[in-house]
């Protein structure tokens, strides 16, 4: 693990992919069945279904992909999972209704989006140690920090704003209000700019971080699909700068944005309200949660088509993929 | 009668229907004309129906042109074997089939031949079909799919060129094309896994799914979906390969030139 997580950190270092390794794996919340679903990245089958704390949502590898975190969000806990026994090892005080999460790059600060008490809470994963509780917009939703680990950005559902939290003081140093019901945020890899997806405004919001100021924004439009129906998730950015990848939900579809040009590409069609996305270590695939059929679809990203289409628990809602092993 | 004389007689029969085919342009033309407004425009109007389900071959999702082109690719070649088959038959008398049944070759070997021959004309209609829906419309099967369904569309071809045949010969004035066209191509085409998926149709009702299972012409449409997504089908095989020799078999018996002769006295 510690040498697969040492690579992936030089490979991002320099701009590149990085390989995967043929034990790589993909975990998935479900969201109705209090489970993860482990698939193996190989044979794009489920291997293994293992019971957690109750309604999984938003989970996290730890930096050197020792375990993983998930948000019990009816638990009012984050669970540590342990990758190599595939059990909870131990819990994280998280406050209530954690749904969505976010790591610092020092692989200690956990920021925590609390739906039900307008907060976001800083936890030390280490000592357990509740570091600070930031007070937000009203339904705190989405959490990201930014590869620098200088931001972190919180989305408010209810008050269509993103909170720009500075991580070395935990103070709010600017509220930008953008699209109804912000979800999601997603930091460009040299951290110029930050993408965040309105649900309801069914659009994606371009922020410049420097000046803090929205630059661009993005509306999706599907042949044969009504428009109330697009509402963008989660979003991915390759490396490269090449790629956006914006789940849709109940649109069902994944919009590919151009990340240069910010004109949408295609959209592939998935499964039912599709929700989160992940890239592989090496960027090679892209996999998305559709809640309400209950599935995972692959999209292989250089011919930018789907796949397959895995069955997984009830209402998958997080996914994350490990580099994996050197055998 | 050495293989030479065979293959020779082979080569010929192909030639001349390319030939055909080739000075008959604008037919082939409006040919592709039907099943490109039922994939442009009906299917437009579907495209998310199917988004709910994955059926196999599939592996993900689909959208409705991606799942109703199979079937259009079956509906190609049943137009064009039924409308082959009753043109040989008043042919018999008048046309080029009355030489060619003077040839000293076994009849069945002919008539085969003939099939083959029109079957691989439906063959090239499908594949600029395939072409127009994978740059058009998006609909994407694998590229090695497209030389997998080749003998899909042949075996497929065959059948539905003996099925057309064996009607042929029972089918008296040209004018009852028609009759053809309600009585069975209609039929075959909606009662099938063409348009929708069998699923769909034993929802609606389990006599229209039991009709649609007792149809060759599912078992067709079905072969070529699996072979374009290079998915193997034993059942979709057996069942076309079966019907195809039947068919064959019965079509070749009843092909009578003493009828033709009555059919040609009253036709003169």
């Amino acid at each position: 693990m510690k040498i697969a997580a040492r690579l992936a950190t030089l490979c991002l270092t320099f701009g590149l992919s990085t390989p995967l390794w043929a034990d790589s794996l993909a975990y998935v919340s479900n969201e109705r069945d209090n489970t993860i679903s482990v698939i193996d990245m190989a044979s794009l089958e489920v291997i293994d279904t293992i019971a957690v704390g109750q309604r999984p949502r938003g989970i996290l590898l730890s930096p050197d992909e020792d375990v993983l975190y998930i948000c019990a969000s009816d638990d009012d806990t984050v669970e540590i999972f342990d990758l190599a026994t595939r059990q909870v090892v131990d819990t994280l005080p998280s406050g209530e209704d954690p749904e969505q999460f976010a790591l610092h790059p020092n692989g200690r600060h956990l920021y925590i989006a609390n739906e039900d008490d307008a907060l976001v809470t800083v936890l030390d994963v280490e000592t357990k140690h509740v570091l600070a509780q930031i007070e937000v917009g009203v339904e705190p939703e989405g959490m990201g920090v930014s590869h620098d680990g200088r931001w972190a950005v919180n989305t408010s559902e209810t008050s269509n704003m993103l909170h720009w939290i500075n991580t070395e003081t935990f103070e709010i140093e600017k509220n930008i209000v953008i699209g109804a019901r912000p979800r999601h945020v997603e930091f460009t890899h040299d951290d110029a700019l930050l993408w965040a997806s309105a649900e309801i405004g069914g659009t994606v919001h371009i922020i410049d971080v420097e000046s803090l100021e929205e630059i661009h924004a993005i509306d999706f439009r599907i042949p044969g699909v009504n428009q109330d129906r697009v509402q963008p998730v989660g979003i991915q950015l390759t490396s490269d700068g090449r790629y956006a990848f914006v789940a849709l939900g109940p649109a069902n579809h994944i919009a590919v944005v151009d990340a240069q040009s910010y004109e949408v590409l295609d959209y592939l069609l998935v499964g039912a309200r599709v929700w989160q996305v992940a890239l592989s270590p090496d960027e090679k695939t892209l996999l998305t949660t559709n809640g309400v059929s209950g599935d995972v679809s692959v999209i292989d990203v250089d011919k930018l088509e789907v796949v397959k289409t895995i069955d997984v628990g009830r209402f998958p809602w997080g996914v994350r993929i490990t580099l994996g092993t050197e055998s | 009668m050495t293989p030479r004389d065979y293959w020779y007689c082979f080569l010929g029969v192909q030639k001349r229907e390319w030939l055909r085919f080739w000075q008959q342009r604008t037919r082939f033309a409006s040919a592709l004309v039907r099943p490109l407004l039922w994939l442009v425009v009906f299917a437009a109007g579907f495209r998310m129906v199917l988004g709910v389900s994955i059926i196999p071959p599939y592996v993900t999702y689909i959208t409705y042109e991606t799942y109703i082109v199979p079937g259009l690719c079956g509906m190609i070649i049943l137009f064009n074997s039924m409308q082959g088959a009753l043109s040989m038959v008043y042919d018999r008398e008048l046309g080029s089939m009355r030489v060619l049944l003077t040839s000293p070759l076994p009849r069945p070997f002919l008539l085969l031949t003939k099939l083959l021959a029109m079957g691989s004309v439906s063959v090239i209609q499908v594949y600029v079909f395939l072409l127009i829906a994978r740059w058009g419309v998006g609909v994407r099967p694998p590229l090695e799919g497209y030389l997998a369904v080749l003998p899909a569309l042949l075996l497929a071809a065959l059948m539905l060129g003996a099925l057309g045949l064996l009607i042929a010969t029972w089918v008296k004035q040209l004018e009852n094309f028609a009759g053809v066209m309600n009585f069975v191509i209609f039929p075959m085409f909606f009662l099938s896994s063409a348009l929708y998926p069998l699923w769909r149709m034993q929802e609606a009702s389990p006599w229209i799914y039991q009709m649609c299972l007792l149809n060759p012409f599912t078992h067709a449409v079905e072969l070529l979906r699996f072979a374009l997504y290079l998915r193997w089908n034993g059942e979709a095989i057996a069942i076309t390969l079966g019907v195809t020799l039947v068919l064959s078999a019965l079509a070749i018996g009843g092909f009578r030139p003493q009828r033709t002769r009555l059919l040609g006295a009253h036709l003169g």
